[in-house]
Protein backbone atom coordinates (compact mmCIF):
# COMPACT_ATOMS: atom_id res chain seq x y z
CA UNK A 1 0.00 0.00 0.00
CA UNK A 2 2.81 2.37 1.09
CA UNK A 3 4.96 1.46 -2.44
CA UNK A 4 1.48 2.28 -4.56
CA UNK A 5 1.42 5.98 -2.09
CA UNK A 6 5.21 6.85 -3.24
CA UNK A 7 4.39 6.29 -6.90
CA UNK A 8 1.27 8.41 -6.74
CA UNK A 9 3.44 11.27 -5.28
CA UNK A 10 5.84 10.47 -7.65
CA UNK A 11 3.91 10.46 -10.76
CA UNK A 12 2.06 13.94 -9.51
CA UNK A 13 5.24 15.68 -9.39
CA UNK A 14 6.01 14.36 -12.92
CA UNK A 15 2.50 15.35 -14.25
CA UNK A 16 2.97 18.88 -12.85
CA UNK A 17 6.46 19.16 -14.33
CA UNK A 18 5.19 18.57 -17.76
CA UNK A 19 2.25 20.30 -17.10
CA UNK A 20 4.26 23.13 -16.58
CA UNK A 21 6.64 22.50 -19.62
CA UNK A 22 3.59 22.90 -21.80
CA UNK A 23 2.40 25.66 -20.88
CA UNK A 24 6.12 27.12 -21.23
CA UNK A 25 6.06 25.64 -25.02
CA UNK A 26 2.61 27.35 -25.38
CA UNK A 27 4.40 30.59 -24.32
CA UNK A 28 7.69 30.41 -26.14
CA UNK A 29 6.98 28.19 -30.15
CA UNK A 30 6.94 30.71 -32.27
CA UNK A 31 3.46 29.62 -34.57
CA UNK A 32 -0.04 28.25 -34.09
CA UNK A 33 1.31 25.09 -35.31
CA UNK A 34 3.80 24.49 -33.16
CA UNK A 35 2.47 25.58 -30.18
CA UNK A 36 -0.53 23.46 -30.73
CA UNK A 37 2.68 20.32 -30.08
CA UNK A 38 3.50 21.41 -27.05
CA UNK A 39 -0.21 22.09 -26.01
CA UNK A 40 -1.30 18.91 -26.49
CA UNK A 41 1.99 16.40 -25.84
CA UNK A 42 3.35 17.77 -22.60
CA UNK A 43 -0.32 18.80 -20.80
CA UNK A 44 -1.81 15.22 -22.02
CA UNK A 45 0.79 13.04 -20.83
CA UNK A 46 0.96 16.08 -17.19
CA UNK A 47 -2.12 16.14 -17.30
CA UNK A 48 -2.57 11.80 -17.41
CA UNK A 49 0.18 10.81 -14.61
CA UNK A 50 -1.15 13.89 -12.81
CA UNK A 51 -4.88 12.37 -12.64
CA UNK A 52 -3.45 8.38 -12.15
CA UNK A 53 -1.20 9.55 -9.41
CA UNK A 54 -4.26 11.03 -7.15
CA UNK A 55 -5.92 7.41 -8.10
CA UNK A 56 -3.12 5.56 -6.87
CA UNK A 57 -3.04 7.36 -3.73
CA UNK A 58 -6.51 7.59 -2.60
CA UNK A 59 -8.05 3.76 -4.54
CA UNK A 60 -10.88 4.68 -3.43
CA UNK A 61 -11.06 7.42 -6.73
CA UNK A 62 -9.62 5.15 -8.77
CA UNK A 63 -12.06 4.22 -10.97
CA UNK A 64 -13.65 7.89 -11.32
CA UNK A 65 -10.28 8.80 -12.27
CA UNK A 66 -9.41 6.33 -15.05
CA UNK A 67 -12.28 7.29 -16.58
CA UNK A 68 -11.18 11.18 -16.69
CA UNK A 69 -7.86 9.91 -17.57
CA UNK A 70 -9.02 7.68 -20.65
CA UNK A 71 -11.23 10.52 -21.49
CA UNK A 72 -8.34 13.11 -21.68
CA UNK A 73 -5.95 10.78 -23.63
CA UNK A 74 -9.08 10.56 -26.44
CA UNK A 75 -10.39 13.77 -26.24
CA UNK A 76 -7.41 15.95 -26.34
CA UNK A 77 -5.75 14.33 -30.00
CA UNK A 78 -9.57 15.12 -31.38
CA UNK A 79 -9.83 18.61 -30.45
CA UNK A 80 -5.96 19.55 -31.14
CA UNK A 81 -6.35 17.88 -34.83
CA UNK A 82 -9.36 19.90 -35.82
CA UNK A 83 -7.89 23.33 -34.18
CA UNK A 84 -4.98 22.68 -36.57
CA UNK A 85 -7.52 21.89 -39.55
CA UNK A 86 -9.73 24.65 -38.90
CA UNK A 87 -6.59 27.29 -38.47
CA UNK A 88 -5.01 25.79 -41.47
CA UNK A 89 -8.54 26.37 -43.01
CA UNK A 90 -8.93 29.81 -41.93
CA UNK A 91 -5.74 30.78 -43.50
CA UNK A 92 -3.13 31.31 -40.92
CA UNK A 93 0.43 30.66 -42.48
CA UNK A 94 2.37 28.50 -40.24
CA UNK A 95 5.74 30.88 -39.51
CA UNK A 96 8.15 32.11 -42.22
CA UNK A 97 10.62 29.24 -41.25
CA UNK A 98 8.63 26.62 -42.69
CA UNK A 99 10.08 24.67 -45.43
CA UNK A 100 7.42 22.74 -46.98
CA UNK A 101 3.88 22.60 -47.07
CA UNK A 102 2.46 19.56 -48.87
CA UNK A 103 -1.52 20.47 -47.52
CA UNK A 104 -0.94 24.61 -49.10
CA UNK A 105 -0.13 22.54 -52.39
CA UNK A 106 -2.92 19.88 -52.39
CA UNK A 107 -5.54 22.49 -51.75
CA UNK A 108 -4.11 24.84 -54.53
CA UNK A 109 -4.10 22.10 -57.18
CA UNK A 110 -8.54 20.98 -55.58
CA UNK A 111 -9.14 24.86 -56.33
CA UNK A 112 -7.40 24.68 -60.11
CA UNK A 113 -9.52 21.62 -60.54
CA UNK A 114 -12.98 23.19 -59.96
CA UNK B 1 -25.69 -9.52 -31.75
CA UNK B 2 -21.89 -10.09 -31.03
CA UNK B 3 -21.83 -6.41 -31.63
CA UNK B 4 -24.95 -5.57 -29.02
CA UNK B 5 -23.00 -7.50 -26.55
CA UNK B 6 -20.02 -5.69 -26.79
CA UNK B 7 -21.69 -1.77 -26.46
CA UNK B 8 -23.68 -3.48 -23.73
CA UNK B 9 -20.90 -4.61 -21.39
CA UNK B 10 -18.61 -1.82 -21.79
CA UNK B 11 -21.32 1.04 -20.98
CA UNK B 12 -21.94 -1.67 -17.92
CA UNK B 13 -18.25 -0.48 -16.87
CA UNK B 14 -18.36 3.12 -17.50
CA UNK B 15 -21.66 2.84 -15.15
CA UNK B 16 -19.92 0.96 -12.89
CA UNK B 17 -16.82 3.14 -12.86
CA UNK B 18 -18.72 6.60 -12.54
CA UNK B 19 -21.24 5.58 -9.54
CA UNK B 20 -17.88 3.56 -7.84
CA UNK B 21 -20.32 1.01 -5.90
CA UNK B 22 -21.71 -2.57 -6.42
CA UNK B 23 -24.95 -1.91 -4.82
CA UNK B 24 -27.18 -4.05 -6.41
CA UNK B 25 -30.10 -1.18 -6.88
CA UNK B 26 -27.49 0.81 -8.61
CA UNK B 27 -26.23 -2.17 -10.66
CA UNK B 28 -29.94 -2.93 -11.82
CA UNK B 29 -30.36 0.92 -12.68
CA UNK B 30 -27.26 0.67 -15.09
CA UNK B 31 -28.07 -2.08 -16.60
CA UNK B 32 -31.29 -1.36 -17.77
CA UNK B 33 -29.61 2.30 -19.16
CA UNK B 34 -26.87 0.49 -21.01
CA UNK B 35 -29.69 -1.72 -22.42
CA UNK B 36 -31.70 1.18 -24.13
CA UNK B 37 -28.25 3.24 -24.98
CA UNK B 38 -26.94 -0.12 -26.38
CA UNK B 39 -29.83 -0.73 -28.83
CA UNK B 40 -29.19 2.53 -30.85
CA UNK B 41 -25.55 2.93 -30.22
CA UNK B 42 -24.31 -0.90 -31.43
CA UNK B 43 -23.93 -0.03 -35.01
CA UNK B 44 -21.75 2.83 -34.73
CA UNK B 45 -19.48 2.18 -31.46
CA UNK B 46 -17.90 -0.88 -33.38
CA UNK B 47 -17.97 -3.02 -36.16
CA UNK B 48 -15.80 -6.41 -34.97
CA UNK B 49 -18.13 -6.66 -31.52
CA UNK B 50 -16.77 -9.67 -29.00
CA UNK B 51 -14.24 -10.53 -31.82
CA UNK B 52 -12.06 -7.75 -30.49
CA UNK B 53 -11.43 -10.02 -26.82
CA UNK B 54 -9.86 -13.05 -29.11
CA UNK B 55 -6.73 -13.76 -27.99
CA UNK B 56 -4.42 -12.64 -30.84
CA UNK B 57 -6.22 -9.32 -30.42
CA UNK B 58 -5.61 -8.85 -27.17
CA UNK B 59 -1.72 -9.60 -27.46
CA UNK B 60 -1.32 -7.14 -30.10
CA UNK B 61 -3.56 -4.30 -28.06
CA UNK B 62 -1.32 -5.22 -24.85
CA UNK B 63 1.86 -4.54 -27.64
CA UNK B 64 0.03 -1.69 -29.06
CA UNK B 65 -0.08 0.05 -25.40
CA UNK B 66 3.38 -1.00 -24.71
CA UNK B 67 4.44 0.77 -28.00
CA UNK B 68 2.58 3.96 -27.57
CA UNK B 69 3.24 4.21 -23.48
CA UNK B 70 7.09 4.47 -24.77
CA UNK B 71 6.56 6.76 -27.61
CA UNK B 72 4.81 8.67 -25.26
CA UNK B 73 7.30 9.39 -22.84
CA UNK B 74 9.95 9.94 -25.72
CA UNK B 75 8.19 12.36 -27.59
CA UNK B 76 7.52 14.57 -24.67
CA UNK B 77 11.23 14.41 -23.36
CA UNK B 78 11.56 15.14 -27.01
CA UNK B 79 9.25 18.54 -26.85
CA UNK B 80 10.57 19.56 -23.82
CA UNK B 81 14.25 19.31 -24.95
CA UNK B 82 13.18 21.53 -27.59
CA UNK B 83 11.45 24.35 -25.75
CA UNK B 84 14.23 24.49 -23.08
CA UNK B 85 16.74 25.29 -25.20
CA UNK B 86 17.39 28.77 -25.77
CA UNK B 87 18.15 28.64 -29.21
CA UNK B 88 14.87 26.00 -29.95
CA UNK B 89 16.14 24.62 -32.69
CA UNK B 90 13.10 23.32 -34.80
CA UNK B 91 12.22 22.44 -38.41
CA UNK B 92 8.48 22.31 -39.08
CA UNK B 93 6.91 21.48 -42.23
CA UNK B 94 3.38 20.06 -43.32
CA UNK B 95 4.63 16.74 -45.00
CA UNK B 96 1.80 13.94 -46.37
CA UNK B 97 2.00 9.97 -46.40
CA UNK B 98 -0.55 7.73 -47.32
CA UNK B 99 -1.68 4.96 -44.82
CA UNK B 100 -2.57 0.78 -46.06
CA UNK B 101 -5.31 1.45 -43.00
CA UNK B 102 -9.02 0.15 -44.33
CA UNK B 103 -11.23 0.18 -41.41
CA UNK B 104 -12.24 3.83 -40.02
CA UNK B 105 -11.78 2.93 -36.70
CA UNK B 106 -7.74 2.26 -37.15
CA UNK B 107 -7.22 5.15 -39.65
CA UNK B 108 -8.92 7.28 -36.04
CA UNK B 109 -6.47 5.96 -33.88
CA UNK B 110 -3.76 5.94 -36.15
CA UNK B 111 -4.53 9.76 -36.57
CA UNK B 112 -4.80 9.79 -32.43
CA UNK B 113 -1.17 8.35 -32.12
CA UNK B 114 0.73 10.07 -34.84
CA UNK B 115 -0.92 13.45 -32.94
CA UNK B 116 0.44 11.86 -29.22
CA UNK B 117 3.93 10.94 -30.57
CA UNK B 118 7.34 12.62 -31.32
CA UNK B 119 7.41 16.30 -32.92
CA UNK B 120 4.10 15.60 -34.82
CA UNK B 121 0.55 16.90 -35.40
CA UNK B 122 -2.28 15.85 -37.99
CA UNK B 123 -3.59 18.53 -39.57
CA UNK B 124 -6.17 16.79 -41.94
CA UNK B 125 -7.15 13.11 -43.07
CA UNK B 126 -8.60 12.89 -47.12
CA UNK B 127 -9.33 8.96 -47.81
CA UNK B 128 -6.44 7.32 -46.71
CA UNK B 129 -3.56 10.62 -47.07
CA UNK B 130 -2.29 12.20 -43.73
CA UNK B 131 -1.51 15.52 -43.35
CA UNK B 132 1.14 16.01 -40.98
CA UNK B 133 3.00 19.04 -39.09
CA UNK B 134 6.31 18.00 -38.24
CA UNK B 135 8.02 19.83 -35.36
CA UNK B 136 11.52 18.99 -36.48
CA UNK B 137 11.49 17.08 -40.11
CA UNK B 138 13.95 14.87 -41.72
CA UNK B 139 12.32 14.29 -44.91
CA UNK B 140 9.36 15.39 -47.28
CA UNK B 141 9.41 12.06 -49.33
CA UNK B 142 6.17 10.63 -48.25
CA UNK B 143 7.08 7.05 -48.28
CA UNK B 144 10.32 7.70 -46.03
CA UNK B 145 7.89 9.75 -44.24
CA UNK B 146 4.99 7.30 -43.49
CA UNK B 147 8.08 5.27 -42.12
CA UNK B 148 9.72 7.35 -39.62
CA UNK B 149 6.07 8.49 -38.46
CA UNK B 150 4.31 5.80 -38.76
CA UNK B 151 6.07 2.84 -39.14
CA UNK B 152 6.06 1.33 -35.45
CA UNK B 153 2.18 1.65 -35.50
CA UNK B 154 0.79 0.58 -38.57
CA UNK B 155 1.38 -2.83 -38.90
CA UNK B 156 0.15 -3.87 -35.16
CA UNK B 157 -3.69 -1.74 -35.56
CA UNK B 158 -3.78 -3.55 -39.01
CA UNK B 159 -3.51 -7.18 -36.91
CA UNK B 160 -6.20 -5.36 -34.33
CA UNK B 161 -8.87 -3.53 -36.67
CA UNK B 162 -8.41 -6.34 -39.87
CA UNK C 1 4.72 18.89 -1.83
CA UNK C 2 1.35 20.10 -1.91
CA UNK C 3 2.57 23.79 -2.45
CA UNK C 4 5.10 22.90 -4.90
CA UNK C 5 2.71 21.40 -7.18
CA UNK C 6 0.06 24.03 -6.75
CA UNK C 7 2.92 26.54 -7.11
CA UNK C 8 3.51 25.03 -10.92
CA UNK C 9 0.02 24.98 -11.67
CA UNK C 10 -0.18 28.72 -10.90
CA UNK C 11 3.07 29.32 -13.10
CA UNK C 12 1.80 27.20 -15.72
CA UNK C 13 -1.83 28.63 -15.88
CA UNK C 14 0.11 32.33 -15.62
CA UNK C 15 1.96 31.45 -18.50
CA UNK C 16 -0.82 30.36 -20.81
CA UNK C 17 -3.13 33.19 -19.89
CA UNK C 18 -0.23 35.69 -21.25
CA UNK C 19 -0.77 33.93 -24.43
CA UNK C 20 -4.23 33.92 -24.27
CA UNK C 21 -3.99 38.04 -24.27
CA UNK C 22 -1.37 38.24 -26.36
CA UNK C 23 -2.35 35.63 -29.31
CA UNK C 24 -2.01 37.32 -32.31
CA UNK C 25 -4.28 35.17 -33.85
CA UNK C 26 -8.05 33.88 -32.74
CA UNK C 27 -6.61 30.42 -33.22
CA UNK C 28 -4.01 31.14 -30.58
CA UNK C 29 -6.56 32.10 -28.33
CA UNK C 30 -8.40 29.02 -28.79
CA UNK C 31 -5.24 26.63 -27.98
CA UNK C 32 -4.63 28.67 -24.89
CA UNK C 33 -8.37 28.08 -23.69
CA UNK C 34 -7.82 24.35 -24.36
CA UNK C 35 -4.28 24.14 -22.61
CA UNK C 36 -5.80 26.20 -19.64
CA UNK C 37 -9.12 23.87 -19.16
CA UNK C 38 -6.29 20.58 -19.52
CA UNK C 39 -4.68 22.49 -16.43
CA UNK C 40 -7.68 23.02 -14.70
CA UNK C 41 -9.15 19.63 -14.85
CA UNK C 42 -5.90 18.14 -13.36
CA UNK C 43 -6.10 20.91 -11.01
CA UNK C 44 -9.51 20.12 -9.97
CA UNK C 45 -8.75 16.36 -10.00
CA UNK C 46 -5.48 17.20 -7.21
CA UNK C 47 -7.55 19.65 -5.33
CA UNK C 48 -10.27 16.20 -4.85
CA UNK C 49 -7.18 14.60 -3.11
CA UNK C 50 -6.09 17.86 -1.23
CA UNK C 51 -9.39 18.21 0.15
CA UNK C 52 -10.48 14.79 0.16
CA UNK C 53 -14.27 15.57 -1.55
CA UNK C 54 -14.78 13.21 -4.75
CA UNK C 55 -17.67 15.52 -5.73
CA UNK C 56 -14.72 17.51 -7.07
CA UNK C 57 -13.98 14.59 -9.75
CA UNK C 58 -17.37 15.04 -11.18
CA UNK C 59 -16.78 18.53 -11.63
CA UNK C 60 -13.56 18.14 -13.51
CA UNK C 61 -15.20 15.28 -15.69
CA UNK C 62 -17.97 17.54 -16.90
CA UNK C 63 -15.69 20.31 -17.07
CA UNK C 64 -13.47 18.34 -19.58
CA UNK C 65 -16.44 17.12 -21.51
CA UNK C 66 -18.02 20.45 -21.99
CA UNK C 67 -14.63 22.35 -23.17
CA UNK C 68 -14.19 19.67 -25.46
CA UNK C 69 -17.11 20.39 -26.66
CA UNK C 70 -16.80 24.24 -26.99
CA UNK C 71 -13.22 23.81 -28.45
CA UNK C 72 -15.00 21.50 -31.40
CA UNK C 73 -17.29 23.99 -31.98
CA UNK C 74 -15.11 27.51 -32.41
CA UNK C 75 -12.83 25.09 -34.50
CA UNK C 76 -16.31 24.40 -36.75
CA UNK C 77 -16.64 28.19 -36.97
CA UNK C 78 -12.90 28.91 -37.69
CA UNK C 79 -13.60 26.40 -40.87
CA UNK C 80 -16.25 28.23 -42.03
CA UNK C 81 -18.81 25.65 -41.39
CA UNK C 82 -20.94 26.85 -38.84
Amino acid sequence: MIYLSIIGHLMIALGSVFLFLGALGLFRLPDVYSRMQAGTKATTLGALSLIIGVGLIQPEFFSKTLIIAIFIAISNPISSHALARGSHKAGIKPFSKTGFDAYAKMKETLEEEL
Amino acid sequence: MSRFIFTWGILILIWIGFTGTLNSMELLMGTAISFVIAIYAHRTFTHKGLGFFSPKSVAYIVKYLLVFLVELVKSNIDVALRVLNPKMPINPEIVEFKTSLTSEMGRLILANTITLTPGTLTVDVIDDTYYIHWLNSETTNPEKAAQAIAGKFEPILKEIFE
Amino acid sequence: MIYIVLALLAVSILLVVIRFVKGPTPSDRVVALDTLTIISTAGLVFLSLFFDRSIYLDVSLIYGVLSFIGVLTIARYLEGGL
